[in-house]
Order: structure tokens, then C-alpha cells, then sequence
């Protein structure tokens, strides 16, 4: 092999190794329901600014993927769960290192693609079989708030599909596929001017999130405490979460 | 051939056994016999695999019965841009099923490529939440694997012997059902089972796609990813057993079509004389 073809290889070779290593850095890894996910980015970014050693791996997903994968062994440290139920389901397979505490409260939004060609008004609506509908597997936070809210307003809806992660159903909505979509107030703002909100009034619900270390790493305490100090809750509060 | 097989060969083949197999013994020491036919006698485990058995058969069906004339024209047809054909065709086997799935969107979905035609045309309004969406999902994925295995079958069948059918005064229909498509059976079969198993295996490209709806799109991989996630892993493992009982029964059932198709004639080139 020539020179310069063995220099490019041990330099590949060099830079996959260092994306692999994290040479001594101290990581936490963050588990996080998917309508943290800019939140979160935020939050992370403004801890490692304050703690220059820590790096934080982020790992978003619906709430109930998280807990299977947490379950099942995934090295978290933090879990932020979008309901009490998901982190329930952490805490009684004995994986919270700490009680959770809550930090966060969202609420059920009716989104529609900008333009509303379904003609969406309201809930009622929502039983049209001619309209496309996405809401979230009922094993998710957003899924079970969502039939929670359509059966307050005896609405009889079936769903056309029931997504794992409150995103997909954003994305089905934001890409015009679906004509309606059940998430949280703060995935609207998330689908920017693609999507539009049809509003609920009293008819929502309100979800509140739950923040717990599931290590006993030291790092893990920390993160969550910043989660829930000042810093955290004024991120949270810029990204549309209200206070639990 | 009396040699001892080199001990390196045989540790490394022991590694890609335990590699490949050591997940399957896993899943089966978990899995919880007792109540296994109670979990998969529920409603919904048989509604899946009802879903499941439909969207892959159609699915390979579709792949045979576009894949069969697409395999045909890559094997016989010389063109400028075959490879570049050839290359697209087989895409989906390495591309991320997902990634098929928001391609399907773009070209397929209401504001894809021909949605407003096939709105039109044919008066589908969405394909998300429907069957036939699972289907074409499932074939996006499945048809590669039938079409490189007929090209490959028809490459190396001879082509002196249709050519010989013809000089004996059989026309083209004759040729192809008397002829061709008999010699082309081992790897019509051992095509039709590949893409047959990648659809009943499909995940990402249908949930992405057609979304999960039960009785529709829901097939076993959707509901056992569902079960998993909903705590329920006594059922996802189930649902797993079944459907790995249903690969390893059809598997093993064309074990002999696959891996060594029998010879219905002798070996063409020492009957035939060249003209």
C-alpha cells in the first residue's frame, strides 16, 4: 500500500476511535420524551456551558420507548418522562435512583396542516372517517392523553394511525398527510408555519412531566437538579412548558 | 478429501453461529411456554398475524408479478444505463427502511409526486392507514431481493435451449411456458421466498408509510415494537416466537429449492450442439 494511502487510513482510522473514545470526559446520558426534544437541546447546551467536563448525550423518543429501552438495561442516567404513568412503569422495575419530581406541564393541541384542508373546527370533527387522523399509540403520554380528552367530548374517533412519538404524528401532520393531528401545545410551535392549531379551550387536558436520575452517578442528581432549578425551569417556560 | 478442516475456519464459524444464533436462544429462554397459547390466542395477536399474512403475500405476489418482466429486461435486454437501473432497482435491500418510507411519502402521498393523480385517477385520498399502503410499503423493500435472484436464474440459464425450442417450431408462449419458466422455477421460488420473508419482517418503511392501525397496517413486527414499548414483554416475545416458528417452518420447508435447486435436465451445454 502507498504512503499516502496508509496515512488517510490510520487517519480514518484515528478519527472514528476519537468518536468512539470521549477520552476521559464525563458523559450523562439524558433520556428525554420527544416533545422535550428542543427544550432539552437547550437545556443540555446551557449545562455543558456551565459544567465544561460533562458531556450530555441526549436520547429522544416516545415516553414509552424510553422506558422499554431503560427497562431492558440502556445505560440513562436521567429519564424525563412526558407522564407520571411511563415513569411509574421506570420506578417500579426499581430503575429511579431518586423519587421523580415533576418539572414541567404541557397540554393536548389540536394541530392541522397550515391551510387546514380538512376544514377542522374542533374535536367533533375529529369522527369524520373521511379525514385523516394521527395521534399517538396508546401506551404513549400523548396516546393516552389523547383518548383521554376525545372521550371527555364523547368524540368516537378512529385514528388512522397510532404513532409511536408524538414527532411522527407532528410529521404526518406537517408534511399534509394527515388532516389532523393530536399532540402538545408546544409541538405546534415546534411544526412552525407548516401546522396551525385549532384551539381546544376547555376541552384539553393537561400532562405533567416527571424528571428522575436512573443511575446513581453523581452526574445524574446534578443534571436533574438543574433541571428543576432556575435555569431549567426558564428554559422550559421559553419553550411554552408551563409549571406543574 | 480427507484433510482436517483448518481449527482458525472452524473457531470463526463457531463466532458467526454464536453471532447469529445467540439472540434467537436468548428470545427462547425468556420465552414464557406456559402462557404462550393463551398470549397468542388474543384478539389482537391474531388480528396482527392476520394482517401479517396478507401484506406479505400480496407483497410478494407484487414482487413476482412486476419483478419477473423487470428481472427479464436486466437480464436480456442490453442498454446504456442498465447498471444505473440495476443500482436503483436494488437500493431499497440497503437502504434504511425509513428512509423508504418518507420516500414513499414524496412520491405516493398527497402531496408526493402523482398523489393528485392517483386522487384523481383513481380516487385514493390517503394510502396511511390502509392495507394496500402496508402492501406497497412491504414491496418497496421485498422486490429487490426477488428481482437479483431471477436475474441471476435467468443469466445462467441457456439461452441455446430456447433458441433450440424455436428452431422445432414452438412459438414465443410455448418457449416461455415450456422452457423457460420450468428452468427458471428453482430461482422464481427461492425469489419469491427471500422477498416473501423480507415482507413479513417489514417494519420501518410500513409504519413510516402507512402508519399503525390494527386490523389494517398493524402486522407482527408493528405490534410486538408496540408491546414492547407498552411494558407488555411476555406478548412481544410471543408474537416474536410466532413469527419466528413461521420463518424457520418455510425456511427450512425450501431449504432444498434455495441452496442446491435441483437439475431437471442434464447440464444443457453437452446435450446441445452448438450451431
Amino acid at each position: 500500500m502507498p504512503p499516502r494511502t496508509l496515512g488517510a487510513l490510520a487517519g480514518a482510522l484515528a478519527w472514528l476511535a476519537a468518536g468512539c473514545g470521549g477520552a476521559g470526559e464525563t458523559t450523562v446520558a439524558v433520556y428525554a420524551a420527544a416533545s422535550l426534544s428542543e427544550a432539552f437541546e437547550d437545556l443540555a447546551a446551557r449545562y455543558e456551558a456551565a459544567n465544561p467536563d460533562v458531556e450530555v448525550r441526549l436520547n429522544f423518543a416516545g415516553s414509552a420507548r424510553l422506558a422499554a429501552q431503560i427497562g431492558a438495561g440502556a445505560r440513562a442516567d436521567v429519564f424525563a418522562s412526558a407522564n407520571g404513568a411511563t415513569m411509574g412503569r421506570v420506578a417500579a422495575e426499581g430503575r429511579t435512583a431518586a423519587p421523580p419530581a415533576l418539572f414541567a406541564r404541557n397540554r393536548l393541541a389540536l394541530v392541522v396542516p397550515a391551510g387546514n384542508p380538512g376544514a377542522v373546527t374542533g374535536l367533533r370533527d375529529l369522527s369524520d372517517d373521511s379525514l385523516v387522523l394521527a395521534v399517538c399509540a396508546p401506551e404513549v403520554p400523548c396516546g393516552a392523553l389523547a383518548r383521554a380528552v376525545l372521550a371527555d367530548a364523547g368524540v368516537d374517533a378512529d385514528a388512522d394511525t397510532a404513532e409511536t412519538s408524538v414527532r411522527a404524528v407532528l410529521t404526518k401532520v406537517m408534511l399534509g398527510e394527515a388532516d389532523a393531528g393530536l399532540v402538545y401545545a408546544t409541538d405546534v410551535a415546534a411544526g412552525g408555519d407548516k401546522v396551525a392549531a385549532v384551539p381546544l379551550g376547555p376541552q384539553t387536558r393537561f400532562n405533567d412531566y416527571p424528571v428522575a436520575a436512573v443511575s446513581d452517578r453523581a452526574v445524574a442528581a446534578h443534571f436533574m437538579d438543574f433541571v428543576l432549578g432556575p435555569d431549567g425551569r426558564r428554559i422550559l417556560s421559553d419553550h411554552g412548558f408551563g409549571t406543574p | 478429501m480427507s484433510r482436517r478442516p483448518p481449527v482458525g475456519v472452524l473457531a470463526m464459524a463457531g463466532v458467526a453461529i454464536g453471532v447469529l444464533g445467540l439472540p434467537l436462544v436468548g428470545l427462547l429462554q425468556r420465552t414464557p411456554w406456559s402462557s404462550l397459547g393463551a398470549t397468542l390466542g388474543e384478539a389482537a395477536t391474531l388480528e396482527a398475524l392476520r394482517v401479517s399474512a396478507v401484506v406479505s403475500l400480496a407483497a410478494a405476489a407484487v414482487s413476482v408479478m412486476l419483478g419477473l418482466p423487470l428481472a427479464w429486461v436486466l437480464a436480456r435486454l442490453p442498454f446504456r444505463g442498465r447498471a444505473l437501473v440495476r443500482a436503483v432497482v436494488l437500493l431499497p435491500m440497503v437502504l434504511p427502511p425509513v428512509v423508504g418510507g418518507i420516500a414513499l411519502f414524496f412520491a405516493l402521498g398527497r402531496r408526493g409526486l402523482i398523489g393528485r393523480a392517483l386522487q384523481n385517477g383513481f380516487g385514493v385520498d390517503t394510502l396511511i392507514g390502509t392495507t394496500a399502503g402496508a402492501v406497497i410499503a412491504a414491496a418497496f423493500v421485498a422486490m429487490p431481493f426477488f428481482v437479483i435472484t431471477a436475474e441471476a436464474g435467468l443469466r445462467q440459464l441457456d439461452p441455446r435451449l430456447e433458441s433450440a425450442a424455436a428452431t422445432l417450431g414452438a412459438g414465443r408462449w410455448t418457449v416461455l411456458r415450456r422452457i423457460t419458466l420450468p428452468l427458471l422455477a428453482p430461482s422464481l421460488a427461492a425469489g419469491a421466498t427471500l422477498s416473501w420473508a423480507r415482507a413479513l419482517g417489514e417494519f420501518g418503511a410500513t409504519i413510516t408509510f402507512a402508519g399503525n392501525h390494527p386490523g389494517r397496517t398493524r402486522t407482527l413486527p408493528l405490534a410486538i415494537a408496540q408491546a414492547n414499548e407498552a411494558g407488555q414483554p411476555e406478548a412481544a416475545i410471543a408474537m416474536s416466537v410466532l413469527l419466528i416458528a413461521v420463518s424457520l417452518v418455510v425456511l427450512v420447508g425450501l431449504r432444498h429449492r434455495w441452496l442446491a435447486p435441483r437439475r431437471r435436465w442434464p447440464e444443457p451445454s453437452q446435450e446441445i450442439p452448438s450451431p
